[in-house]
């Protein structure tokens, strides 16, 4: 559905994406994930015609989109960054001038505005003035805007940042829902609502793209050994020696020491699962296990070690 | 076609739906009345012409006021992204909000037609002068519009778009002067530039062609203009 080959853009003496390449299957909710300042929003306003690349090719559903620009936008629906909206018009009367921009007919813009109003649970305040609503309301009359014209394709650019988790819950909802028969990116620094909501996630750090894989994969991917935390009453220097000698064990290190307790991190090598075998060890040896529980590396971390944010 | 209506009307809603139309449209009516009346109570004169003279310079100071958030007020709401997303061109955003701020204009001077009734019924004014004024105040509105339009471009800050297109359209009304200080024949180039010196014929029932031309052109210039400065964009 959306094909995008060796982007690059430049601005003035930065570069904002560079060779950035991905795909996006028609009905996959892709999530666009990276710190702030990577290339996601830029990415976005190249997709939606709103700037041109600088080299490279994006097309979506086969139509490139600086060439079929006008067309493109007829198919997809775009929320920008911040959601700007017009705040002295009322939801109804901005979603009509709306949906009149997009080329719906005039004898359906009606009824795809009730549509999108009901969607999006805007029904009961469609008749209030824009500005005087709170920043959730914003956020769904901005995702009923890029609905307008039943696109098949949605872009939405941080689609929850600045809601109240209430909200948060709602919107990632809402976006569940409409992936069901849509094509959605949508980016977000928000590492838990690509776990949420995708089925595919590209990571993009400093205009380039650095991993696209499904969450799944890239926790397994990245997380590179189980870490297994255990609390032991014993000596601290007698239980490493003896776990470290122990199969499979890449690494312990003393976490906490305290009156005849100690909690200790155990690193094993691949993927094998060693609890087993450290809580038969240390029951073999007569200490007390008073605690054993496995760590699952998170996005968060895989996300931190892609990023290079962590230098220490 | 659609797309410029759908973006005149939606310019128009948000002028009434502001307090913007309200003030402009009440002072502008205070202002002409004055004008008006005090003209004609002085000299009883059934005549328009200084009453247009001094409209002029009330338009003026007025029209940036109305053109100045055209586009700056998008710029800085970030509303501009979500139009320009829409397929729709950049012309016809342009045009759609140069006839929005026209129509505003238009009926403005329209509210003025009264002073032609009460002329009319008390005295015999030249009807021939006082349509070519109007016709002349029609171009000129158009040009200063364009001006304006192309200013609010320039910047996200209103004030600063207001200020640039009330110097553009007073240096574009004062440059005839320059020939007389540069001691210059009185048909240079910067009297053929200026507005104030075409004004004149149509508000005394002139119709010259190349007067009309010359304001259709500034016009349709600045238009052009205003496109290009908002595709300017996507060439950063």
């Amino acid at each position: 559905m959306i094909k995008v080959k060796n982007l690059t853009k430049k601005y003035q003496n930065s570069k904002a994406l560079q060779d950035v390449s991905f795909e996006v299957a028609k009905g996959e909710v892709v999530g666009f994930l990276g710190p702030n300042g990577a290339g996601k929003t830029t990415t976005m306003r190249i997709l939606t015609g709103f700037l041109p690349m600088t080299s490279g090719q994006a097309t979506i559903d086969g139509l490139d989109v600086f060439k079929d620009s006008l067309k493109i936008r007829e198919k997809i629906g775009y929320l920008p960054e911040t959601t700007p909206l017009y705040p002295e018009m009322s939801i109804l009367e901005f979603l009509n001038f709306i949906a009149e921009l997009k080329k719906v007919p005039r004898e359906k813009r009606q009824e795809d505005v009730s549509r999108s109003l009901d969607k999006c649970d805007l029904e009961d305040v469609k008749n209030k003035i824009i500005k005087t609503l709170s920043k959730g309301y914003r956020q769904r009359v901005g995702i009923a805007q890029a609905l307008l014209g039943n696109p098949d394709v949605l872009i939405l650019d941080e689609p929850t940042i600045g809601l109240d988790p209430k909200q948060i819950i709602q919107i990632r909802k809402l976006i569940k829902n409409l992936g069901r028969e849509k094509t959605i990116i949508l980016s977000t620094h928000i590492l838990q609502e690509v776990s949420a909501v995708c089925d595919k996630v590209i990571i993009i750090n400093e205009g380039k793209t650095v991993a696209i894989d499904t969450p799944e994969n890239l926790t397994s991917k990245f997380s590179g050994g189980m870490i297994v935390n255990i609390t032991v009453k014993g000596n601290a220097e007698q239980v490493k020696n003896c776990l470290s000698g122990l199969e499979n064990i890449k690494e312990v290190n003393i976490k906490n020491q305290t009156e005849g307790k100690v909690q200790l991190e155990v690193k094993s090598k691949g993927k094998s699962d060693s609890r087993e075998i450290i809580a038969s060890a240390i029951v073999r040896n007569g200490w007390g296990l008073l605690e054993i529980s496995q760590e699952k590396m998170g996005l968060e971390e895989i996300f931190v070690k892609l990023t290079g944010k962590n230098n220490e | 076609m659609n797309n410029i209506f759908a973006i005149t009307k939606k310019e128009l809603k948000t002028y009434f739906l502001s307090p913007i139309a309200y003030v402009v449209f009440t002072l502008f009516l205070l202002i002409a009345g004055f004008f008006f009346a005090t003209y004609l109570i002085n000299t009883q004169q059934a005549t328009l012409r200084p009453t247009f003279y001094n409209l002029i310079i009330t338009l003026l100071f007025f029209m940036p006021l109305i053109t100045m958030k055209l586009f700056a007020e998008e710029r800085k709401a970030g509303t501009l992204e979500m139009l320009m997303t829409k397929p729709v061109r950049d012309s016809e955003v342009v045009l759609g909000k140069f006839l929005a701020a026209f129509s505003f204009f238009f009926v403005m001077l329209a509210s003025t037609l009264p002073y032609v009734l009460i002329l009319t019924k008390y005295g015999n004014p030249d009807m021939g002068a006082i349509w070519t004024g109007y016709l002349g105040f029609l171009l000129l509105g158009a040009a200063f519009i364009s001006i304006g339009l192309f200013a609010s471009t320039l910047t996200e800050n209103q004030i600063i778009a207001g200020v640039l297109g009330f110097s553009l359209i007073l240096f574009l009304w004062v440059i005839g002067w320059l020939s007389g200080i540069l001691g210059i024949s009185s048909d240079s180039i910067f009297n053929y530039l200026s507005f104030a010196t075409k004004i004149d014929d149509f508000f005394r029932g002139i119709i010259d062609f190349r007067s009309i031309i010359y304001y259709l052109s500034v016009t349709g210039f600045m238009l052009f203009v205003t496109i290009k400065s908002i595709e300017v964009r996507k060439w950063k």
